[in-house]
């Protein structure tokens, strides 16, 4: 399947989600043509309700979620994982009662596929030294950095189109931040899609040229990482803050 | 001091540990399907009970046509395999998430299916036979013979334990059902189709309460009524081991059992008080169970 340049990758259009009474994504839309293209915002924007609607883990009230032009609307979880888009969640969700090795078992390719699969469990390891010196240790035994890289392979050996992160370098120390960061890179190069949704602004803005801020459950603000780290000003009126 | 060891009678104090151990094991079968069920699915499965009455009527129709007890077992624990399913993919999986709902629509299929069982057994007991070369006597020191069936309980038991924790540690169904117990939507999330995952579990779990039946029927007799008694004590021993975990369906079953026979054995007037004091203390101290991980 060669990608069509006039399909984009991901194609969110006018997505409503209600969580109870609040209307917490209102109207959202975004295309990602292909690479990568980073979300920013403050705590409680809706950036991680937006992850969860893509995954199907919220029910929709209106609006549509497409991969490479393929509907996925109102499709069940699996459906979604299996159409293409690996899933890193927000607090990494690692099972504890998985080992490691066990954790990439599980979503290994398995049979025929294992042999044409870009990842498979040989090269996770080949990739994350660390996991592989940690195969027989449980999910929550782990470092929150060993745990974010699990998180990261699962999703991996998917062998997904698209890989949606929710905050991937919470709570981590700055050199595991580097860490993810680099690999982060690692996973561009290799043609797969990424949705970023993060807090931490440089991050953000060095994995992806193309930034969305979301304020209060809408698409507020599309711009380039090169702008808005040279406009401070952009900064304080979306994020409240600024990087320097 | 002299006076009390005097007065301990140990010949009582182990046929009663024994009996306990017996009830312990059959506890543990039953119950183990039960935490099965309920750690995985959240579902309170009030048809448990009903499920191991279902497998003890159809074993002990199938020994009584076949004369075959071994038959019987396959026969029983097939029928409540395939009428859990049968349940789940009929009317639990309609619910999923919605596990108050569930927990009453299962009481309902309890009470028709206990009427329905009524209508076709009737209210007499029923006791299967066991095949000739378990129906006798163990020689042991101090309680001079103990009969086989309840020793072969044990051993079942613990072969069934063993049986479960390969099922949940070396097979690709026990990985997904380990990280089913963890996060669920999460496991779906990976692209795992959750649903069929909870058919299986639902028939294994309810083939053990069928298994029990027939097990129980037995060494012990099957008849109306039985099918609350063994919710009821599935359901503490669950509270009291912790849901969805092995080795805490095995601790609980042992502390019930043990603390029931005791109990009566003692103190007969207060011996059903013992396992909701049990009960009561778990869930003071330690409310996800002995085993049992916090939701």
């Amino acid at each position: 399947m060669s990608p069509d340049p006039a399909i984009p990758l991901l194609d969110v259009a006018d997505l409503d989600v209600y969580l109870g009474a609040s209307h917490v994504l209102q109207g959202v839309s975004l295309r990602l043509p292909a690479g990568p293209l980073s979300i920013i915002g403050r705590n409680g924007m809706g950036k991680t309700t937006l992850c969860q609607a893509i995954m199907g883990l919220v029910p929709t009230r209106s609006g549509r979620v497409a991969l490479a032009g393929r509907e996925l609307t109102g499709q069940r979880p699996v459906r979604i994982a299996r159409a293409g888009i690996g899933y890193v969640p927000q607090g990494r969700r690692v099972f504890p009662s998985l080992s490691v090795h066990e954790h990439l078992v599980l979503t290994a390719p398995r049979g025929r596929e294992a042999e044409r699969a870009a990842w498979t469990i040989e090269r996770v390891y080949d990739t994350f030294p660390r996991l592989a010196e940690r195969r027989g240790n449980g999910g929550a035994q782990l470092s929150g950095g060993e745990q974010q890289m699990l998180a990261i392979a699962r999703a991996l050996l998917l062998n997904p189109t698209l890989l949606v992160m929710d905050e991937p370098t919470e709570g981590l120390a700055p050199v595991i931040v580097d860490h993810v960061v680099e690999l982060l890179h690692t996973i561009n190069r290799e043609g797969v899609g990424l949705l970023l949704v993060e807090q931490n602004f440089l991050v953000a803005t060095s994995v992806a040229a193309r930034v969305l801020v979301m304020v209060n459950g809408r698409i507020a603000l599309e711009t380039s990482a090169d702008e808005i780290t040279r406009n401070e000003d952009m900064q304080r009126r979306y994020l409240g803050v600024s990087a320097h | 001091m002299i006076d009390l060891l005097a007065g301990f009678n140990g010949r009582l104090f182990l046929t009663v540990t024994l009996n306990g151990l017996t009830l312990a094991a059959l506890y543990f079968i039953v119950a183990s399907g039960f935490s099965l069920i309920f750690g995985l699915m959240r579902v309170v499965n009030m048809a448990h009970g009903s499920l191991y009455l279902l497998g003890g009527y159809v074993g002990y129709e199938v020994s009584v046509l076949s004369g075959s007890w071994l038959l019987a077992l396959v026969a029983g624990a097939g029928a409540a395999a395939l009428a859990g399913a049968l349940l789940q993919k009929g009317i639990f999986g309609w619910m999923q998430g919605q596990d108050l709902r569930q927990t009453l629509a299962a009481i309902g299929v309890s009470i028709v299916l206990a009427d329905l069982m009524l209508a076709q057994w009737g209210g007499t007991a029923y006791q299967l036979d066991l095949p000739a070369i378990f129906r006798s006597f163990v020689p042991l020191p101090v309680v001079n013979r103990y009969p086989m069936p309840r020793l072969m309980l044990i051993g079942l038991a613990v072969l069934i334990g063993i049986g479960l924790w390969a099922m949940l540690n070396r097979t690709r169904l026990g990985l997904l059902i380990r990280a089913g117990v963890d996060d669920r939507r999460m496991l779906e999330a990976l692209g795992v189709d959750v649903p069929k995952v909870f058919l299986g579990v639902f028939a294994i779990g309810a083939g053990l309460a069928g298994l029990a039946g027939v097990i129980g029927g037995s060494v012990l007799s099957i008849s109306p009524g039985e099918d609350a008694r063994y919710l009821l004590s599935s359901l503490i021993v669950v509270i009291v081991g912790g849901m969805g975990s092995l080795s805490g369906a095995a601790i609980g079953a042992l502390l019930v059992a043990l603390a029931e026979t005791y109990g009566l054995a003692y103190t007969p007037t207060y011996g059903v008080v013992y396992t909701f004091v049990i009960m009561v203390a778990v869930l003071a101290v330690r409310p996800q169970g002995l085993m049992g991980r916090p939701a």
